[in-house]
């Protein structure tokens, strides 16, 4: 069987973003970028797919500018088997994203595409559950334990109230929750060997698809400063504050 | 890292395999060191464990061939790696600098035999190596060693004494220089000894003021015997072998002060960004800005510096060694001095084991003394430039 896993390239989670001065979204100038975290989870449980015999091929797949690379890179590093990069400068919205991974599923045909569950830039969590529409395969979301057969799929998913295990047929499309795994380091000799694995340069044209904004962003702004609490004296007082500056109760 | 003091790096035009090994380096160290380096600081614990886990990133052998499990990477390659764990502990990345350095010698020095004995171990990092050189009374005048080892029969008889060693008694190899034949560098010959050689034995744990969480201790031998198969090259070769490795050790511990200051910056831009005095933010006095600028001045000069010279070594240029012997002093010098601006910044808090700084002063001090003392390198820089006298 063979498994794609879609990249992106975000701003790394341990940068401390500056919102741009107009407002028009977050300065990305001399910042860090790395791969999405839960696409790294995405990757790591395909190459263990693939060491457990479950798996035959792992193609890692990345929408971006031509630096995504990297990210591609990093996959292929940890043991993904070979890439593909669709160039596309500027931002690229999830249905977008969503039409190209189709393209690249219908020249591929995995068994199973497993996708971070939502990336942690613009954390839209719309990807993969577009893709599985487009495409008409079963979607298995917020998954953190995936149990693969033959023709079927075990998964465990995260809901708010806790565990939920379904059945799915394949090929499947996955999302990655935190819990599914811990993501390995990338050995040095496996940074090395990456880039003999072949990476393969395509464009949106290539799969019919036009890169088109649907949506406008008005205004980006920080979350507001936290304001400092302050010390009660007594219940009395927290309950007329409650009751007549916070207006809760 | 915060996004305003992002590392320079990208000046320097690092290809895309030195951005991901810094990249995933730099994961490594934030996840699984930075989190304990206070905690092993203060108990003086030894992380043989995280130590051994970057045995299978290829931090064992990093420029050791890969047929006995080396990474086979360059010299400016391992500064990016030691820049990146020194961010998170300066000790910690200054062991696994030793421990490539004896690797390097076994695998340069060392015959078929010894290469495929020593270093698969070694690579996987199953086994730590130490480097013993210093003696009592020989530091800079390394020539002067007066450790001896006297040949018997299929073995070598060893007495004398090692100082300074860093790894002593937990480490399971010793790369050790010996005296073989005559005074002076050519009587020196080069033994790789193992933690169970009879009449090994190690002094206490010396009390020190920074790289708290790696043993130092003397390396005592008392008729101890070594066979004549862990010789290294060739008797009477041991000081030409201490000296290949200096340029590349000079490298990694300027590699360490590097990313000891680049963690002392970051803390100062977050602290005094934070702290407010006098009704704003402290780092809105100018004062406290020229200190800030010059801190990321001097940092960016001596990753510079650091990385040309690593570039020099990678390259074979003859006047490597001048390189390295700049770079050590220069980064050494000018790093400490970032740490202790930055342990000012923070006032009184900098003093307090909590926030970090004064372990990056503690451990930051001893770069300026080993691996050739800062009065050694401005010798060699000298020599370089007016001749030998």
């Amino acid at each position: 069987m063979k498994i794609l896993v879609p990249v992106k390239r975000v701003i790394d989670h341990n940068v401390k973003i500056r919102v741009k001065t107009d407002g028009s979204g977050v300065d990305l100038a001399n910042v860090k970028m790395s791969m999405n975290p839960f696409d790294e989870i995405a990757v790591e449980e395909a190459i263990r797919l693939k060491e457990a015999g479950k798996a035959d091929e792992v193609v890692v797949v990345s929408i971006g500018p031509a630096q995504a690379q990297d990210v591609l890179r990093t996959a292929l590093a940890m043991g993904a088997d070979r890439a593909i990069l669709i160039t596309v400068d500027g931002t690229v919205e999830p249905l977008t994203v969503a039409k190209l991974l189709k393209g690249v599923a219908e020249n591929e045909q995995p068994g199973l595409v497993i996708l971070g569950k939502q990336a942690i830039d613009d954390d839209a969590n719309q990807t993969g559950q577009m893709l599985a529409a487009l495409l008409g395969w079963s979607q298995a979301t917020f998954a953190s334990r995936i149990d693969l057969g033959a023709d079927r799929a075990k998964v465990t998913r995260e809901v708010d109230g806790g565990l939920q295990v379904i059945d799915v047929r394949l090929p499947a499309i996955m999302t990655a929750d935190l819990r599914l795994n811990q993501p390995r380091y990338a050995s040095l000799p496996n940074i090395m060997k990456a880039k003999k694995k072949p990476l393969e340069q395509k464009t949106p044209q290539d799969f019919g698809v036009t890169v088109e904004a649907r949506l406008r962003v008005l205004r980006t702004e920080e979350p507001a400063v936290r304001q400092g609490g302050i010390k009660v004296a007594n219940t009395a007082e927290l309950f007329d504050k409650l009751k007549n500056e916070a207006g809760v109760i | 890292m915060d996004a305003k003091v992002e590392s320079g790096s990208e000046a320097f035009s690092l290809n895309a395999d030195q951005r991901a090994i810094q990249e995933m380096s730099q994961a490594f160290a934030a996840d699984r060191v930075a989190p304990h380096a206070l905690e092993w600081d203060e108990k003086r614990h030894f992380p043989a464990d995280v130590i051994r886990e970057t045995g299978p990133l290829g931090f064992g052998g990093i420029y050791v061939r890969d047929d006995v499990g080396g990474s086979a990477l360059g010299r400016l390659d391992a500064v990016l790696i030691f820049e990146a764990l020194a961010a998170a502990c300066p000790g910690f990345s200054s062991f696994i600098s030793i421990h490539n350095m004896a690797a390097w010698m076994i695998d340069v020095f060392g015959n078929e035999e010894q290469r495929k004995r020593f270093l698969p171990k070694l690579t996987s990092m199953e086994w730590l190596a130490s480097y013993c050189l210093t003696e009592p009374g020989a530091g800079s005048d390394a020539a002067a060693l007066k450790t001896r080892a006297v040949k018997s029969g299929d073995h070598y008889v060893i007495n004398g004494s090692k100082q300074f060693i860093s790894g002593a008694g937990v480490s399971d190899i010793y790369v050790t220089m010996v005296r073989t034949g005559e005074d002076g560098p050519n009587g020196v010959s080069t033994l790789v000894i193992p933690k169970d050689a009879p009449g090994l034995s190690f002094g206490p744990a010396e009390k020190k003021m920074g790289w708290h969480m790696q043993p130092t201790r003397q390396v005592v031998f008392e008729d101890c015997r070594v066979p004549v198969e862990n010789l290294l090259s060739d008797e009477g070769q041991g000081f030409r072998i201490a000296m290949a490795g200096l340029d590349g050790g000079r490298l990694n511990i300027a590699a360490c002060s590097l990313g000891g200051a680049q963690s002392a910056v970051d803390k100062a831009v977050a602290y005094t960004g934070e702290r407010e005095a006098f009704g704003q933010k402290i780092n809105r006095f100018q004062g406290l800005q020229f200190k800030l600028a010059d801190m990321e001045t001097n940092l960016n000069a001596s990753r510079m510096l650091l990385y040309t010279a690593a570039a020099r070594l990678d390259a074979k240029a003859p006047d490597a060694s001048k390189w390295s012997a700049m770079a050590k002093r220069f980064v050494t010098d000018t790093c400490f001095d970032i740490a202790n601006d930055a342990l000012q910044l923070h006032g009184g808090y900098g003093y307090l084991h909590e926030y970090g700084l004064e372990k990056l002063v503690r451990d930051l001090r001893v770069h300026q003394i080993l691996e050739g003392t800062n009065e050694i390198m401005r010798v060699i820089v000298a020599r370089h430039m007016v001749g030998r006298s």
